[in-house]
């Protein structure tokens, strides 16, 4: 059972540091979906380990809402290169006067 | 009959206000429907004054009460007029005179293009003099008593191009207002003390009051009456107030609005009858004004300030017969129509030598001038004659009368009135001689002429007014008339020491004063006159102080403007730096904490998400600190 729980806290890492360190919007995009799958597995591990539903059922929410994000998140991302030809994160700071 | 008395206000009101609405098209014939409203007042006025001859002395006096003005809890002022022996001679002086005055105004002011506004605020001067006199309660007298002020103001500024037509039209307005707070003080604590403020009332239940309510509302009615009759120490207006146009000095500035003071005092006989200590207030308030305004017109070149001085002094007379209590009061009153009849003759005359020198009002330019304008000449004389007291004139009579009074109540007092007298004559002969005798000092483009028909025939009945006046006193026709409206007691013998002067000594007496004064006049001023005014530095020291006015206005600088415009100043200061400072250092402050807080909003995602991560491992760290201890 903590071998699940393991990797799920190595998923997660790997990806908060992947949001904080990348400038690449793409990626950056990616390692949140790496920590929402990470956190996926520690609901599921511990539905298991209760053998009740309750953490299955969390997961199941999260893959929703997970892919609603992506499609949203991926127009932002499209058409901020559209207009700035770069998809930086440090570079869209506009609202920073 | 009685009962549409305040038609007598409403017309000329309402032809006042109607031709300052009606607009430029009634430029062509304003000021004949002005001239016809105050005339038609003046008609009116005398039926009803007809009327009041024809009644019994018991029936003398008509009070109409058109509507409840004011009436809450038990403060109740009713609209009401009354027209009696005193507020009837009040009505024929000031719409006479006004009426003369309207048609006088139509030659001076004929090449004014605001000639119509001009006559419209004559009218509501008319108007509001008119509700002064005629009221039969006190608050209803301070409406016109406002009303006055608010046409004087207008009329004084009337000019208002000039910065010092403006600058002595605000001057008059505010020292008028001093004045009013003692009328408004005296309205209270009528009604605190009798709840009501009706002349009859008050004037009836004073003598069931104490005697420091008698002195107290003495005291404020007579501060009232020294703003509105420039008595010292609210003298100093008047002078300024010849900025106006000529005719409105005439009727405001000498004949009716500045005695409105000694009305006030002798309408109120009840309360000064009851207060010996007001009373001494109100003769040394006259006495000082006399003697100042008199030391005032002996000293000024500009013919229309030392005709103002004298109106100054006049006043005073009658101020000081209204303080001798009832033994006075219908020689104030006498004083006053006769002044009212010469004074207005003089002034109008002044401004007929003006119409005639290009507006040069100064005496030096003028010298010779009888024969240039016989007509203005020989009725501004007999004016000149009425008011130095020459035997016959109207001034003769009044004067006579108030100095004998004045010696019957004190020898000192009586003793200021007659140099008084003596001082006068001087003033007004160095007028005199200054404008109509002497050699010409006219200058280069300056030719004098006569006056139209149209100005001169007022002058003429004015003038006819100031030696006929006097014909009232015959028979003691006034103290008679006045008698039921103010009381009457034949004052006191005149006596020096032990020996009892008997009345033809002093009226002899006063005569010889008066041609001292005369003789004076004529010997410093008989020729070589100065065209241009000597220098302050060359005349000796009472020269300077007169031509200051006494300083009057540099002491009301010190006492009063000075303190006022630092205390401004302090509050100004406190304004900006005490209440704008706190409140805009609380915007500065949160404006720097701002700034601060914006600082960590870099704009980049990547340490928005390192705050956010930060912020959720403080709470796991917590929350485990939590769990495990």
């Amino acid at each position: 059972m903590n071998e699940y729980l393991t990797l799920s806290l190595i998923l997660f890492t790997i990806g908060s540091v992947g949001v904080l360190v990348r400038r690449n919007a793409i990626v950056v995009f990616m390692c949140i979906e790496l920590m929402l799958n990470a956190t996926n597995l520690a609901l599921v591990s511990f539905s298991r380990q209760h053998g009740n539903l309750d953490g299955q059922v969390a997961a199941f929410f999260v893959m929703v809402v997970a892919a609603a994000e992506v499609v949203v998140g991926l127009a932002i991302i499209v058409s901020i290169y559209r207009t700035r030809r770069s998809i930086s994160v440090d570079d869209a700071s506009l609202l920073k006067s | 009959m009685f009962d549409l008395q305040w038609l007598l206000i409403a017309v000329p009101l309402a032809s006042g206000l109607g031709l300052l609405a009606w607009g430029k098209e009634a430029d062509r014939f304003g000021h004949l429907i002005a001239t016809a409203a105050s005339t038609f007042s003046f008609v009116f006025g005398v039926v009803l004054f007809a009327n009041l001859l024809g009644s019994d002395a018991g029936d003398r006096s008509h009070t109409a009460n058109l509507f409840t003005w004011i009436d809450a809890g038990r403060f109740h002022v009713d609209m009401s007029f009354t027209f009696d022996q005193l507020s009837g001679l009040f009505v024929l002086l000031i719409t006479g005179v006004g009426t003369l005055i309207h048609v006088y105004s139509i030659g001076y002011m004929e090449h004014d293009e605001r000639r119509r506004r001009f006559f419209s605020f004559l009218n509501i001067f008319v108007a509001a003099m008119l509700t002064l006199v005629l009221a039969s309660d006190y608050l209803v007298l301070f409406l016109g008593w406002e009303g006055v002020g608010l046409a004087s103001y207008l009329l004084i500024g009337f000019w208002q191009h000039k910065d010092s037509a403006a600058a002595a039209a605000k001057k008059a307005f505010v020292v008028n207002r001093v004045g009013d707070v003692g009328m408004a003080l005296a309205i209270m604590t009528m009604f605190a003390q009798f709840g009501t403020s009706s002349i009859a009332a008050v004037n009836g239940a004073i003598t069931s009051a104490s005697g420091s309510v008698a002195t107290a509302l003495g005291l404020l009615l007579l501060l009232g009456a020294c703003g509105k009759s420039a008595q010292v120490p609210l003298q100093s207006w008047l002078l300024d107030a010849m900025e106006g146009p000529t005719p409105v000095s005439a009727l405001i500035h000498a004949a009716t609005m500045v005695t409105a003071g000694v009305y006030l005092v002798v309408r109120s006989a009840g309360v000064y009858d009851a207060s010996e200590a007001a009373r001494t207030a109100v003769i040394v308030v006259g006495l000082v004004t006399l003697l100042a305004g008199a030391w005032i017109g002996c000293t000024k070149d500009d013919i229309k300030k030392a005709l103002a001085g004298s109106t100054m002094s006049q006043i005073g007379y009658m101020m000081l017969a209204a303080g001798l209590g009832p033994a006075g009061y219908a020689f104030a009153i006498f004083h006053l129509i006769t002044h009212g009849f010469f004074k207005a003759n003089m002034f109008l005359g002044a401004g007929s030598v003006m119409h005639g020198t290009n507006d040069d009002v100064n005496m030096r330019h003028y010298g010779a001038l009888r024969t240039a304008m016989p007509i203005t000449f020989a009725t501004f004389g007999l004016g000149y004659l009425a008011i130095i007291g020459f035997p016959g004139t109207a001034g003769f009579f009044s004067k006579d009368k108030i100095i004998e009074a004045a010696f019957g109540h004190s020898f000192w007092v009586g003793l200021g009135t007659l140099i008084g007298a003596g001082v006068t004559a001087f003033y007004m002969t160095r007028l005199m001689m200054m404008t109509f005798f002497g050699q010409k000092r006219w200058l280069d483009d300056v030719h004098p002429h006569e006056s139209p028909r149209v100005m001169t025939y007022p002058l003429i009945a004015l003038g006819a007014l100031s030696v006929l006046g006097g014909a009232l006193i015959f028979g003691d026709w006034i103290p008679d008339w006045l008698a039921p409206v103010v009381g009457h007691a034949e004052h006191n013998a005149v006596s020096i020491g032990s020996w009892e002067v008997p009345v033809w000594a002093m009226t002899l007496i006063i005569t010889a004063v008066a041609a001292c004064g005369v003789a004076a006049g004529v010997l410093l001023y008989r020729s070589n006159v100065a065209a241009e005014t000597p220098a302050d530095s060359s005349v000796s020291v009472f020269t300077r102080a007169g031509r200051h006015e006494l300083y009057g206005n540099a002491i009301n600088d010190a006492v009063a403007v000075r303190p006022t415009m630092h205390l401004t100043r302090f509050l100004v200061w406190l304004d900006a730096k005490g209440v704008d400072g706190l409140v805009t250092g609380m915007a500065d402050r949160l404006g720097d904490t701002s700034q601060f807080l914006r600082k960590p909003q870099t704009g980049h995602v990547r340490s928005y998400a390192a705050t956010l991560f930060g912020g959720a491992l403080v709470v796991v760290l917590a929350l485990l600190a939590v769990t495990l201890a």
